[in-house]
């Protein structure tokens, strides 16, 4: 065991702090100090994507980064994207469209592609794709995850156009 | 009376009940990072526990020392075989009827068993504590192949050493498990002896996982006050649980709480009881405080779990016109260094016996030949009704072979031989009585749609050209006809560890006409929640919206075997219909009391009662709801409660039409999918949205295992695709969009029709992927390259073909 450091973390907005070993992840620090578990743990090396936060305004697999990484960074989880009375427009979309079946991936699948949405607000099918193969999914086959996202792409669109 | 007036359009369509695409309920918490899964639980004073595996895959455990362990700050307890013996814990019986170490009981059989479990406060000081535990082995030779072992001298369970008989009959060496024949040996032979054509094969369907997501995971609590023990986990079979840890530990049933919280996918991972959910238990009662367990992504893919394994050789014989007269299959079937196949107890192999698949075959055979090696227990149906989708891999095979054997077009093949529809209900050759089909018209529907003569004509052109050296990509056409078999299933023949695969529902309606039911069943992202109130909205009209649908807490939920080969919808699907009617039933009588007229002269009305001849006087199921709770109504007692624990009478049999187009490039043995076409006939179709969602989600899974995902072994027995990186699981990138289609013949057995849906895809989609590849080479004159067909695998069988020269 190596001493624990002072963390200090903006989560959702929220300024956080606790004690942590520098060599926790991320994903542990957050669901285990922060009780944030929206974000989950499906390998642990990096290939699902099940731990995807938004770290400093990049998305970040959380399970490959060191709580010690991480000291001072701003982040958002799934937690941070909408809530009850105002849901995220991807939140609703994949209800909508069925983007999701046991859940799991989800988290990390919206949290994506948010991400993905601000970086390229018009994605075409194969961009939506190639955006979020970081993050897989066992149950749906993606094709109603890919809908999910473009439906999404499409209302912010409108309702960038309408205010406009 | 009945005629659908657009008012009672409106209100059926208020009820959001059978057939319509009503959005999930479970969606609102998963969407928002608020489900509930094992690893979010977090009880007062939690110890987590991590196991010490074994490097080796047969070695002997000359000793394990604890010392250094145990003097780690923050470590609680180390366990060994050794602790759980006193308690009699050390082994743990299989769903198979066989029994398996929960921790090494003086040797090892694979690589990953788990040999220690440590137990402290947090998850890295128990990782920490493992490296610290010191285990001697020695080792032992190793045996992955099943063949060498039946061969072999070596005894890889010594426990069994001299036993003969097994849980299935008489074992022929030490290393062999059971042989199950089914069918007709003498005729079948005699047929094949004097058919016009015959085709021989053998096909290896390879090892794999159905890896879900989230791994799997218990957090066990001991109240030592109350003597109540919870355990919280991954299970998809819930009470079966709670009644294998009452056997095992001795504590009474109702002592125990089993809860399933949401479950991050199963696909028949989490069927089976692993060693970590009994250690979980065993440590908590030994500390008296709540114990967690989750296993990693690379412990998961190693211990828990494989799926196939099955190595498989047929004969088909057929008459000059192409009308098939004899099956002959044989299996060697490797089981690993446990047998903890999870089949109902008088199916060793699973419905293996379901291999004569959509065709009318009027003779057949089969035997199955179980086999220890050093490799992982499990042997789960991974998205698939016990062994259907080697039964239907092997049929699909056979008739591609047989079609080259003849030289004939391998859909027409097919035609010539689908059971017809006026032959259902059909007994099939190997013992099954298929209850509903139309194979043809979905058939027809398939090739129309695809436009099957155009695809084979542009594919004749490509070879040609692939010939003038105009092109280096093949196409290939991968067709599948399947049928499954899934709902066990009817108590009288089928069991898991003497318990009867019914199932149940229980519902309370509340006075102000909304209802909570529950089952015995539990989802891992089928959408229970959603679907089985849809079934009860028709059933007993009330809203859809205003009906809670409970699962996967045993304490509250009534008796059930839980959800694995699609059996929610055929079995306690069932239930929830035949407890919906039993509603409506003392309904009807409320009404007819309130309606002062006689029980027989009210009918049921979408939602409500009507007067027969005079609609314009009803009570609605919300008014009939109020009064069963306010009414002193004679001879009725008050509330409106039903129950129903039902036994299917027969299985159901879904089946599909499956269409694949492929481009292969010849050069780097990279398969695209330009098209997949996929015609599900599954029953009543209960929510179309779901059932959709179900085919993409399982046609993925068979592209992943069609096409790349193994669980591979080297000599020594080392697991050779232990993360993902290895072990290959499909992105959004590597995915075809799918076209979807139905036809609905209703199963005629099944309350409301259904025929459950969840594995079809997954069943019939392996076969057509990899008849796709098949079909791509047969010009050059490929018969059988085993799976998966990963790129390196295309390449090889390209070049073996000379395609590169
Ligand atoms: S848990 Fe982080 S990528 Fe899988
Ligand atoms: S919804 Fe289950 S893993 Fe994506």
């Amino acid at each position: 065991m190596t001493d624990k450091m002072h963390v200090k973390l903006k989560v959702n907005g929220e300024n956080r702090e606790f004690l942590a070993e520098p060599r926790e992840l991320l994903i542990y620090a957050l669901r285990e100090h922060l009780n944030i578990t929206g974000p989950h743990v499906g390998c642990d090396t990096s290939h699902c994507g099940a731990c995807t936060v938004t770290l400093n305004g990049k998305s970040v697999k959380s399970c490959t980064m060191f709580v010690a990484q991480a000291n001072g960074a701003e982040i958002t989880t799934i937690e941070g994207l909408g809530n009850p009375a105002a849901l995220h427009v991807l939140q609703e979309n994949f209800r909508e469209h069925h983007g999701l079946q046991c859940g799991f991936c989800t988290p990390g699948m919206i949290t994506r592609a948010a991400k993905l949405l601000e970086e390229n607000p018009n994605p075409t099918e194969a961009e939506v794709r190639f955006g979020i193969a970081g993050n897989i999914c066992r149950c749906t086959g993606y094709q109603n995850i890919v809908k999910s996202i473009l439906a999404a792409a499409d209302e912010m669109n409108a309702a960038k156009e309408a205010a406009q | 009376m009945n005629d659908m007036t657009p008012e009672r359009d409106e209100r059926a369509a208020n009820l959001k009940g059978l057939g319509c695409s009503r959005k999930r309920v479970e969606d609102a918490r998963f969407t928002q990072g608020k489900g509930n899964y094992v690893d979010d639980i977090k009880l007062p004073g939690m110890l987590h526990g991590d196991f010490v595996r074994s490097p080796y895959a047969h070695a002997r455990v000359v000793s394990v020392d604890k010392e250094a362990a145990l003097a780690l700050p923050g470590v609680v307890a180390v366990l060994t075989a050794e602790d759980l013996a006193p308690l009699g814990l050390h082994w743990m019986p299989t769903l198979a009827g066989d029994k398996q170490m929960v921790l090494a009981d003086g040797k090892v059989l694979f690589q990953g068993q788990e040999v220690a479990f440590v137990v402290a406060e947090d998850r890295y000081i128990a990782a920490d504590a493992v490296e610290l535990v010191e285990v001697e082995y020695e080792e032992l030779p190793v045996l992955t192949d099943p063949f060498e072992a039946l061969k072999s001298d070596v005894v890889l369970r010594e426990d069994l050493a001299g036993q003969t008989e097994g849980a299935h009959g008489p074992r022929k060496h030490h290393n062999h498990i059971f042989t199950w024949e089914q069918g007709d040996e003498t005729g079948t032979n005699q047929v094949i002896d004097n058919a016009d054509v015959v085709a021989t094969e053998s096909m290896y369907y390879h090892r794999t996982h159905p890896c879900p997501l989230e791994t799997c995971g218990a957090v066990a609590s001991m109240d030592a006050v109350n003597g109540k023990l919870t355990i919280y986990g991954t299970f998809q079979a819930p009470h079966a649980v709670r009644t294998v840890v009452s056997l095992i530990s001795g504590i009474e049933e109702h002592n125990i709480r089993v809860v399933s919280p949401d479950i991050g996918g199963g696909f028949g991972n989490k069927v089976g009881v692993y060693p970590g959910y009994v250690c979980s238990v065993v440590a908590s009662i030994v500390t008296g405080r709540p114990v967690k367990w989750v296993e990693d992504r690379m412990e998961n893919l190693m211990s828990t779990a494989f799926a196939r394994d099955y190595w498989m050789t047929g004969k088909i014989s057929a008459t000059k016109e192409g009308k098939i007269t004899g099956l002959h299959c044989q299996v060697t079937a490797d089981h690993g260094g446990f047998d903890a196949c999870a089949d109902p107890t008088k199916f060793p192999a699973g419905f293996m016996n379901i291999c004569t698949g959509s065709y009318d075959i009027p003779t057949a055979y089969l035997s199955v030949d179980g086999v220890y090696t050093n490799k992982a227990p499990g042997g789960v149906s991974y998205r698939c009704s016990f062994r259907v989708t080697e039964a239907v891999y092997f049929i699909e095979r056979m008739i591609e072979v047989l079609a080259i054997e003849m030289d004939m077009d391998a859909a027409d093949l097919r035609r010539i031989n689908f059971i017809k529809k006026e032959q259902f209900p059909y007994q099939s050759a190997l013992g099954w009585e298929y209850d509903s089909g139309d194979y043809h018209r979905a058939w027809d529907k398939v090739m129309e749609a695809v436009d099957y003569k155009g695809l084979r004509k542009e594919q004749a052109e490509r070879v040609e050209a692939f010939k003038r050296g105009e092109t280096r990509t093949l196409m290939g056409i991968g067709l599948c006809h399947f049928t499954e078999i899934v709902g066990a299933g009817p108590v009288k023949n089928c069991d898991i560890l003497g318990l009867g695969m019914f199932d149940s529902c229980e519902i309370r309606i509340h006075p102000t006409g909304s209802a909570i039911a529950r089952l015995g069943t539990i989802s891992q992202g089928q959408g229970h929640a959603t679907t089985f109130a849809q079934i009860l909205a028709t059933e007993i009209g009330l809203p859809a919206d205003s009906i809670t649908i409970e699962e996967g807490d045993t304490d509250t939920a009534p008796y059930g075997l839980g959800t694995y080969g699609s059996r929610s919808t055929p079995v306690a699907g069932a239930a929830t219909a035949m407890a919906g009617r039993k509603i409506r039933a003392k309904a009807q009588m409320i009404a007819a009391y309130l309606l002062e007229v006689h029980d027989n002269d009210v009918e049921f009305d979408v939602d409500r009662f009507v007067v027969k001849g005079a609609p314009e006087r009803f009570k609605t199921m919300k008014e009939i709801a109020f009064a069963s709770y306010n009414q002193a109504i004679p001879g009725l007692e008050p509330g409106l409660e039903a129950v129903s624990y039902y036994d299917p009478p027969n299985m159901t049999y879904p089946f599909g039409a499956y269409v694949c187009v492929m481009d292969i490039d010849v050069d780097t043995g990279v398969p695209e999918v330009r098209r997949f076409y996929a015609l599900d006939d599954c029953g009543t179709r209960i929510n179309p949205m779901i059932i959709e969602g179900q085919i993409h989600g399982g046609l993925t899974e068979a592209l992943a295992v069609a096409l790349g995902q193994e669980i591979a072994y080297d000599e020594q027995g080392n697991v050779k695709t232990g993360t993902l990186m290895d072990f290959f699981l499909p992105t959004a990138w590597e995915v075809p969009n799918y076209e979807t289609d139905h036809t609905v013949t209703p199963s005629p057995h099944h309350p409301i029709g259904a025929k459950g849906v969840g594995e079809s895809p997954h069943v019939g989609g392996v076969p057509c992927f990899s008849n796709a590849v098949h079909d791509a080479f047969r010009p050059f004159g490929l018969r059988q390259t085993n799976m998966p067909h990963d790129h390196w695998r295309i390449w090889q069988t390209a070049n073996r073909l000379g395609l590169h020269d």
